[in-house]
């Protein structure tokens, strides 16, 4: 096997035992991205020098003993994170040119143990949307199939980790935009409890519901991002006064006695027969491995949909007012005068979604029109939080399809905004309630694409979360398999795929070993 | 005036007060005043992407504190919300501020309007944070080719104290605004300096027949730089709704800007009215609990407010109630002369000097009563040597001129300038004998029954000893040369 093709915790392994260094890893993976990410296109900006200065940090660190867990293990971060002196672009036009001064909480949480940060990747513009189509600049494409889209918002990253173009990449999840894109990609992404992860330096969509969250390649890794990321962080007033655990107590391949609950209203029709069978045959594997599965009903999850795309367009409509032209990013030209610079540069910098939801944010807030939509729909949000509250009252966890459909065609839903709204129907009401939500692998359609179960919890339970998924991983074999992107084209056009790195391991990494 | 023509009078005020806190509400950046354009910046008070606010515990201890200072209730349970509206010196085109759930609400405080006590009402304080300023090529920024943006006053912290609308006239309204000043300045939340922009003031005003019992339509004037321009301001706005209303007319609710040169109020009508701010609960920040611990602790530290410290000066140091006013209506005045007071057996005469010379010679220079040379010592040393008879009362108004120019001690000051009073019996003689044998004609007239003419002699002694001789001296001395002529 590959370098860029391992998880961090077998990479860690290899470190550890001195066999291979950080900057091979991270020649090993620009190699790759050369090879495929022409094709691919999850990058927005590639750091490569830095990256390479932060491998041979990495490998001092070994060298001194004072490495963690993913020192050296090659990073991507979702193109919405601030990184000081690296563009931030939130692939929008509006920030085309920006340079933040700052680097977010999780960015310097990754600086400080040497993790080099390979780029930062394409998303829909301002993290609005299910599928990158709606990026400022170009789509990404599923690795699975590249006709295919990758899901969104975060499909950079999944894309990224899914095409071995990095080992660990970071996304942000409002409505699904980590859990989605990960089961589209094959790969574990996980939403943490609202609170967890410091929003410091993650460009607002929704702040009561933007939660930054990992992609990886297996739940081993998940733990370990989780134990650099989640955590009290003074810059984030909503950020939780709370210890976070060591997440990797709880992989753990067992889920006797576990209760788990199936709701109802999350097997809709609309759902492909594929996607549902998939999810059976996990809950049916779930049972078999001593789960207690009880159908349950949460009855208010039709109207999360509804009352996601009030509260997140209000949310964003102020969030992204900001974006004027005074002071940085994309500026009009040719103003008279100052309110003509503020309407011509939005008009010109925003696409046609985030224009769709500022409108849709602004007309939830007018005065005369306050109580009907947003405030009732933070109403509507108490019930649905309630209706997890009650779930959990005779649950340990919650399990769902991730979403109801295989990854789409590019294109495919691009000019119906309804359709590609759905593809969110079961990541959403867990952004509403804030509680912890991720996707799993759990099986391959027969057209070879990737389907996700997920699994839902308590707050502050990811423990109980990664358990369940941890156990799904050890007890099938989809997590072993990889796209096939051998007729890929590198980033330089034409160029030809060059073989990457050394092998130093054939055999798979397993998980069982690393506690 | 609490009626004009046929209507009575009805304002309330808006007052904006930057506290005196050390950083900004929601980033550490220095609140200081005058640096040089966008130094106090940072990446959260420039509103740049990704970055959320932290609230400065200590603004909410100011807004509790004043508050507590204007009777107010303070909220077990307080939060934010955001104000949008797009604006150049807006970095994040939100103003954080609070909607219906402000920290404090139904206050009230006592003025004193033409020797009368009147209560006005509180509806509520709440914190919220400055915008920058626009600094426009021209005088207005549609006239102006291009602005510039100061971002160093963004995010400082204010509160706005909003009253109800009892007050009946520009007097009460500028009675009002002198006694908030007061009570924020002994509270120490502000330095309510209107000059430096930390003290605003907008108000609104309405007209209704005699005996109505219905608010007319209000208008709400803005850009007034001074308690005097308030009053202005409302002086004009009340005649022009008069004029209005008398001629069968409408008032308009709209928002005018003041202008101070020409005296009178303009129409804004267009670009306030057309804002709807879209207030929501801001979710960056968690609601604010204020425990009742905290409330009682802020209780304690608050400082003897003008009202008790009025009182006490009538019941310590026997003040008629107009000096006991006067001198408590300004914080460091007071200090000053209590800490004199308290050294002198006669607190009158304290009083005395602090409301005269000292007042007239702090305005002169623009300064308060704390960043004067001349300090309650310096008063107390001057009244002790008038005691002694060392210098006149006269002599004393130089004294403390100079003592106020200098800092210099009195006793030096006569020393330097020989001011010290002549009680001489043999120098004050031989000066009489002059002015007597100069003055014959004033001699006649005294001896003709023309008692006037001693006042005259007097004043002639006491210019030719350049005021120093005793005046008590010269009268006597005086009274016995005429007696025996
Ligand atoms: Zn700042």
């Amino acid at each position: 096997m590959n370098l860029h093709e391992m998880t961090a915790h077998r990479l860690h392994e290899l470190l550890k035992a001195r066999e291979i260094s950080s900057t091979e890893i991270v020649e090993a993976v620009f190699n790759r991205i050369e090879a495929v990410d022409g094709t691919v296109k999850a990058y927005m900006t590639l750091t490569r020098e830095q990256a390479m200065a932060i491998a041979r940090e990495a490998d001092a660190a070994f060298k001194n003993g004072q490495a963690a867990p993913l020192t050296g293990i090659p990073l991507a971060l979702k193109d919405n994170m601030c990184t000081s002196g690296i563009k931030t672009t939130c692939s929008s036009k509006i920030l085309e040119n920006f340079v933040p001064p700052y680097n977010a909480t999780v960015v310097e949480r990754f600086r400080a143990i040497h993790t080099p940060l390979v780029g930062k990747t394409n998303l829909d513009e301002f993290a609005m949307g299910s599928s990158t189509e709606n990026s400022a600049f170009f789509t990404t494409r599923n690795p699975w199939d590249t006709t295919r889209v990758p899901g969104g918002s975060s499909g950079g990253s999944a894309a990224a980790v899914a095409a071995d173009e990095a080992v660990i990449a970071l996304g942000s999840d409002t409505g699904g935009s980590i859990r989605q894109p990960a089961a589209f990609c094959g790969v574990v992404g996980m939403k943490p409890t609202y609170g967890y992860v410091s929003r410091y330096g993650l460009i607002a969509f929704a702040s009561s519901l933007d939660q930054i969250g990992p992609f990886t390649r297996d739940v081993t890794d998940t733990a370990l991002v989780m134990n650099v990321i989640a955590g009290h962080d003074p810059l984030d007033s909503t950020s939780v006064r709370r210890e976070a655990p060591d997440f990797t107590k709880s992989l753990v391949n067992d889920v006797k006695g576990l209760r788990i609950g199936v709701p109802r209203e999350y097997f809709v029709e609309g759902i492909q027969p594929e996607v549902k069978e998939a999810v059976a045959k996990t809950i049916d594997l779930l049972a078999r491995l001593g789960a207690e599965i009880q159908e349950i009903s949460m009855p208010h999850t039709e109207y999360a949909l509804a009352t996601y795309y009030l509260i997140a367009p209000a949310e964003a409509s102020s969030n992204l007012a900001r974006y004027d032209g005074v002071r940085y990013g994309y500026r009009a030209k040719e103003a008279p005068d100052v309110i003509t610079m503020f309407k011509k540069t939005r008009s010109e910098g925003f696409g046609a979604e985030v224009k769709r939801r500022i409108m849709l944010g602004t007309y939830a807030l007018s005065s005369g029109y306050y109580d009907a939509y947003y405030l009732k729909a933070q109403k509507v949000r108490t019930l649905i939080k309630q209706d997890f509250d009650r779930a959990f009252e005779t649950c340990d966890a919650l399990v769902s399809p991730t979403t109801p459909t295989v990854p789409f065609k590019i294109g495919e839903k691009s000019g119906d905004p309804l359709a590609m709204y759905l593809s969110d129907l079961f990541t959403i009401p867990a952004n509403l309630a804030a509680t912890p939500a991720l996707s799993v692998p759990c099986a391959l359609s027969k057209e070879g694409l990737p389907i996700g179960i997920q699994v839902m919890g308590k707050a502050f339970d990811e423990g109980t979360l990664l358990r369940i998924a941890y156990t799904i991983e050890q007890n099938t074999d989809v997590h072993n398999q990889k796209p096939n992107l051998a007729g890929a084209a590198g980033r330089d056009a034409g160029g030809p795929a060059k073989d990457a790195g050394r092998a130093h391991d054939t055999g798979r990494a397993s998980g069982k070993d690393v506690r | 005036m609490a009626y004009i023509g046929d209507y009575e009078i009805v304002i309330g005020l808006e007052v904006h007060a930057e506290l005196l806190t050390e950083s900004k509400l929601f980033c550490g950046c220095s609140t200081e005043f005058g640096a040089e354009p966008n130094t106090h910046v940072c990446p959260v008070c420039l509103g740049l992407p990704g970055v959320l606010p932290v609230l400065n515990e200590k603004a909410v201890r100011y807004a509790v504190k004043a508050g507590l200072a204007l009777n107010c209730q303070i909220a077990d349970f307080s939060k934010f919300d955001r104000k949008n509206y797009f604006y150049p010196d807006l970095p994040k085109a939100y103003q954080i501020s609070q909607y219906d759930l402000p920290l404090c609400r139904k206050g009230k405080m006592r003025v004193m309007v033409n020797g009368e006590v009147k209560e006005i009402g509180i509806t509520r304080v709440h914190l919220e944070e400055e915008a920058g300023k626009s600094v426009h090529s021209a005088e207005t920024i549609l006239g102006s080719d291009y602005s510039k943006e100061d971002y160093n006053r963004t995010g400082i912290p204010l509160i706005e104290i909003v009253s109800e609308p009892d007050m009946r006239s520009p007097e009460e309204a500028k009675a009002y605004l002198e006694r908030l000043k007061t009570i924020l300045q002994y509270t120490g939340v502000s330095d309510v300096k209107m000059e430096e922009g930390s003290l605003r003031c907008d108000a609104n005003i309405s007209l209704r027949p005699k005996e109505a019992t219905k608010f007319g339509t209000r208008t709400e004037l803005k850009n007034m730089n001074s308690f005097r321009a308030v009053q202005k301001a409302l002086e004009y706005e009340a005649g022009r709704q008069e004029e209005v209303l008398r001629q069968g007319g409408v008032i308009v609710q709209e928002t005018r800007t003041w202008d101070e040169s020409r005296g009178v109020t303009i129409s804004m009508r267009g670009k306030e009215e057309a804002n709807d701010y879209r207030y929501f609960p801001e979710p960056d920040l968690v609601p604010v609990v204020v425990e009742r611990s905290l409330v009682e602790e802020l209780r304690a530290e608050l400082p003897e407010l003008p009202n008790s410290r009025m009182e006490r000066y009538m019941r310590e140091f026997g003040l008629p109630e107009f000096d006991a006013d006067l001198i408590a209506s300004s914080k460091p005045l007071a200090d000053f002369f209590e800490e004199a007071a308290k050294q002198c057996r006669d607190p009158k005469a304290v009083a005395n000097w602090v409301m005269g010379d000292f007042t007239r010679l702090l305005k002169a220079e623009e300064i308060e009563a704390d960043r004067s040379k001349l300090r309650p010592r310096h008063l107390v040393e001057m009244l002790a040597l008038i005691d002694k008879g060392t210098i006149s009362g006269k002599i004393a108004k130089t004294v403390f001129e100079e003592m106020f120019a200098t800092g210099k001690d009195a006793a030096i000051v006569v020393k330097e300038k020989g001011l010290v009073q002549i009680s001489d019996e043999g120098e004050v003689t031989r000066i009489i004998d002059r002015i007597l044998a100069e003055n014959p004609q004033s001699v006649t007239d005294f001896k003709a029954g023309k008692e006037k003419a001693i006042t005259f002699l007097v004043g002639q002694v006491m210019r030719a000893s350049k005021g120093k001789a005793n005046p008590a001296l010269v009268n006597e001395i005086l009274r016995k040369k005429l007696a025996g002529l």
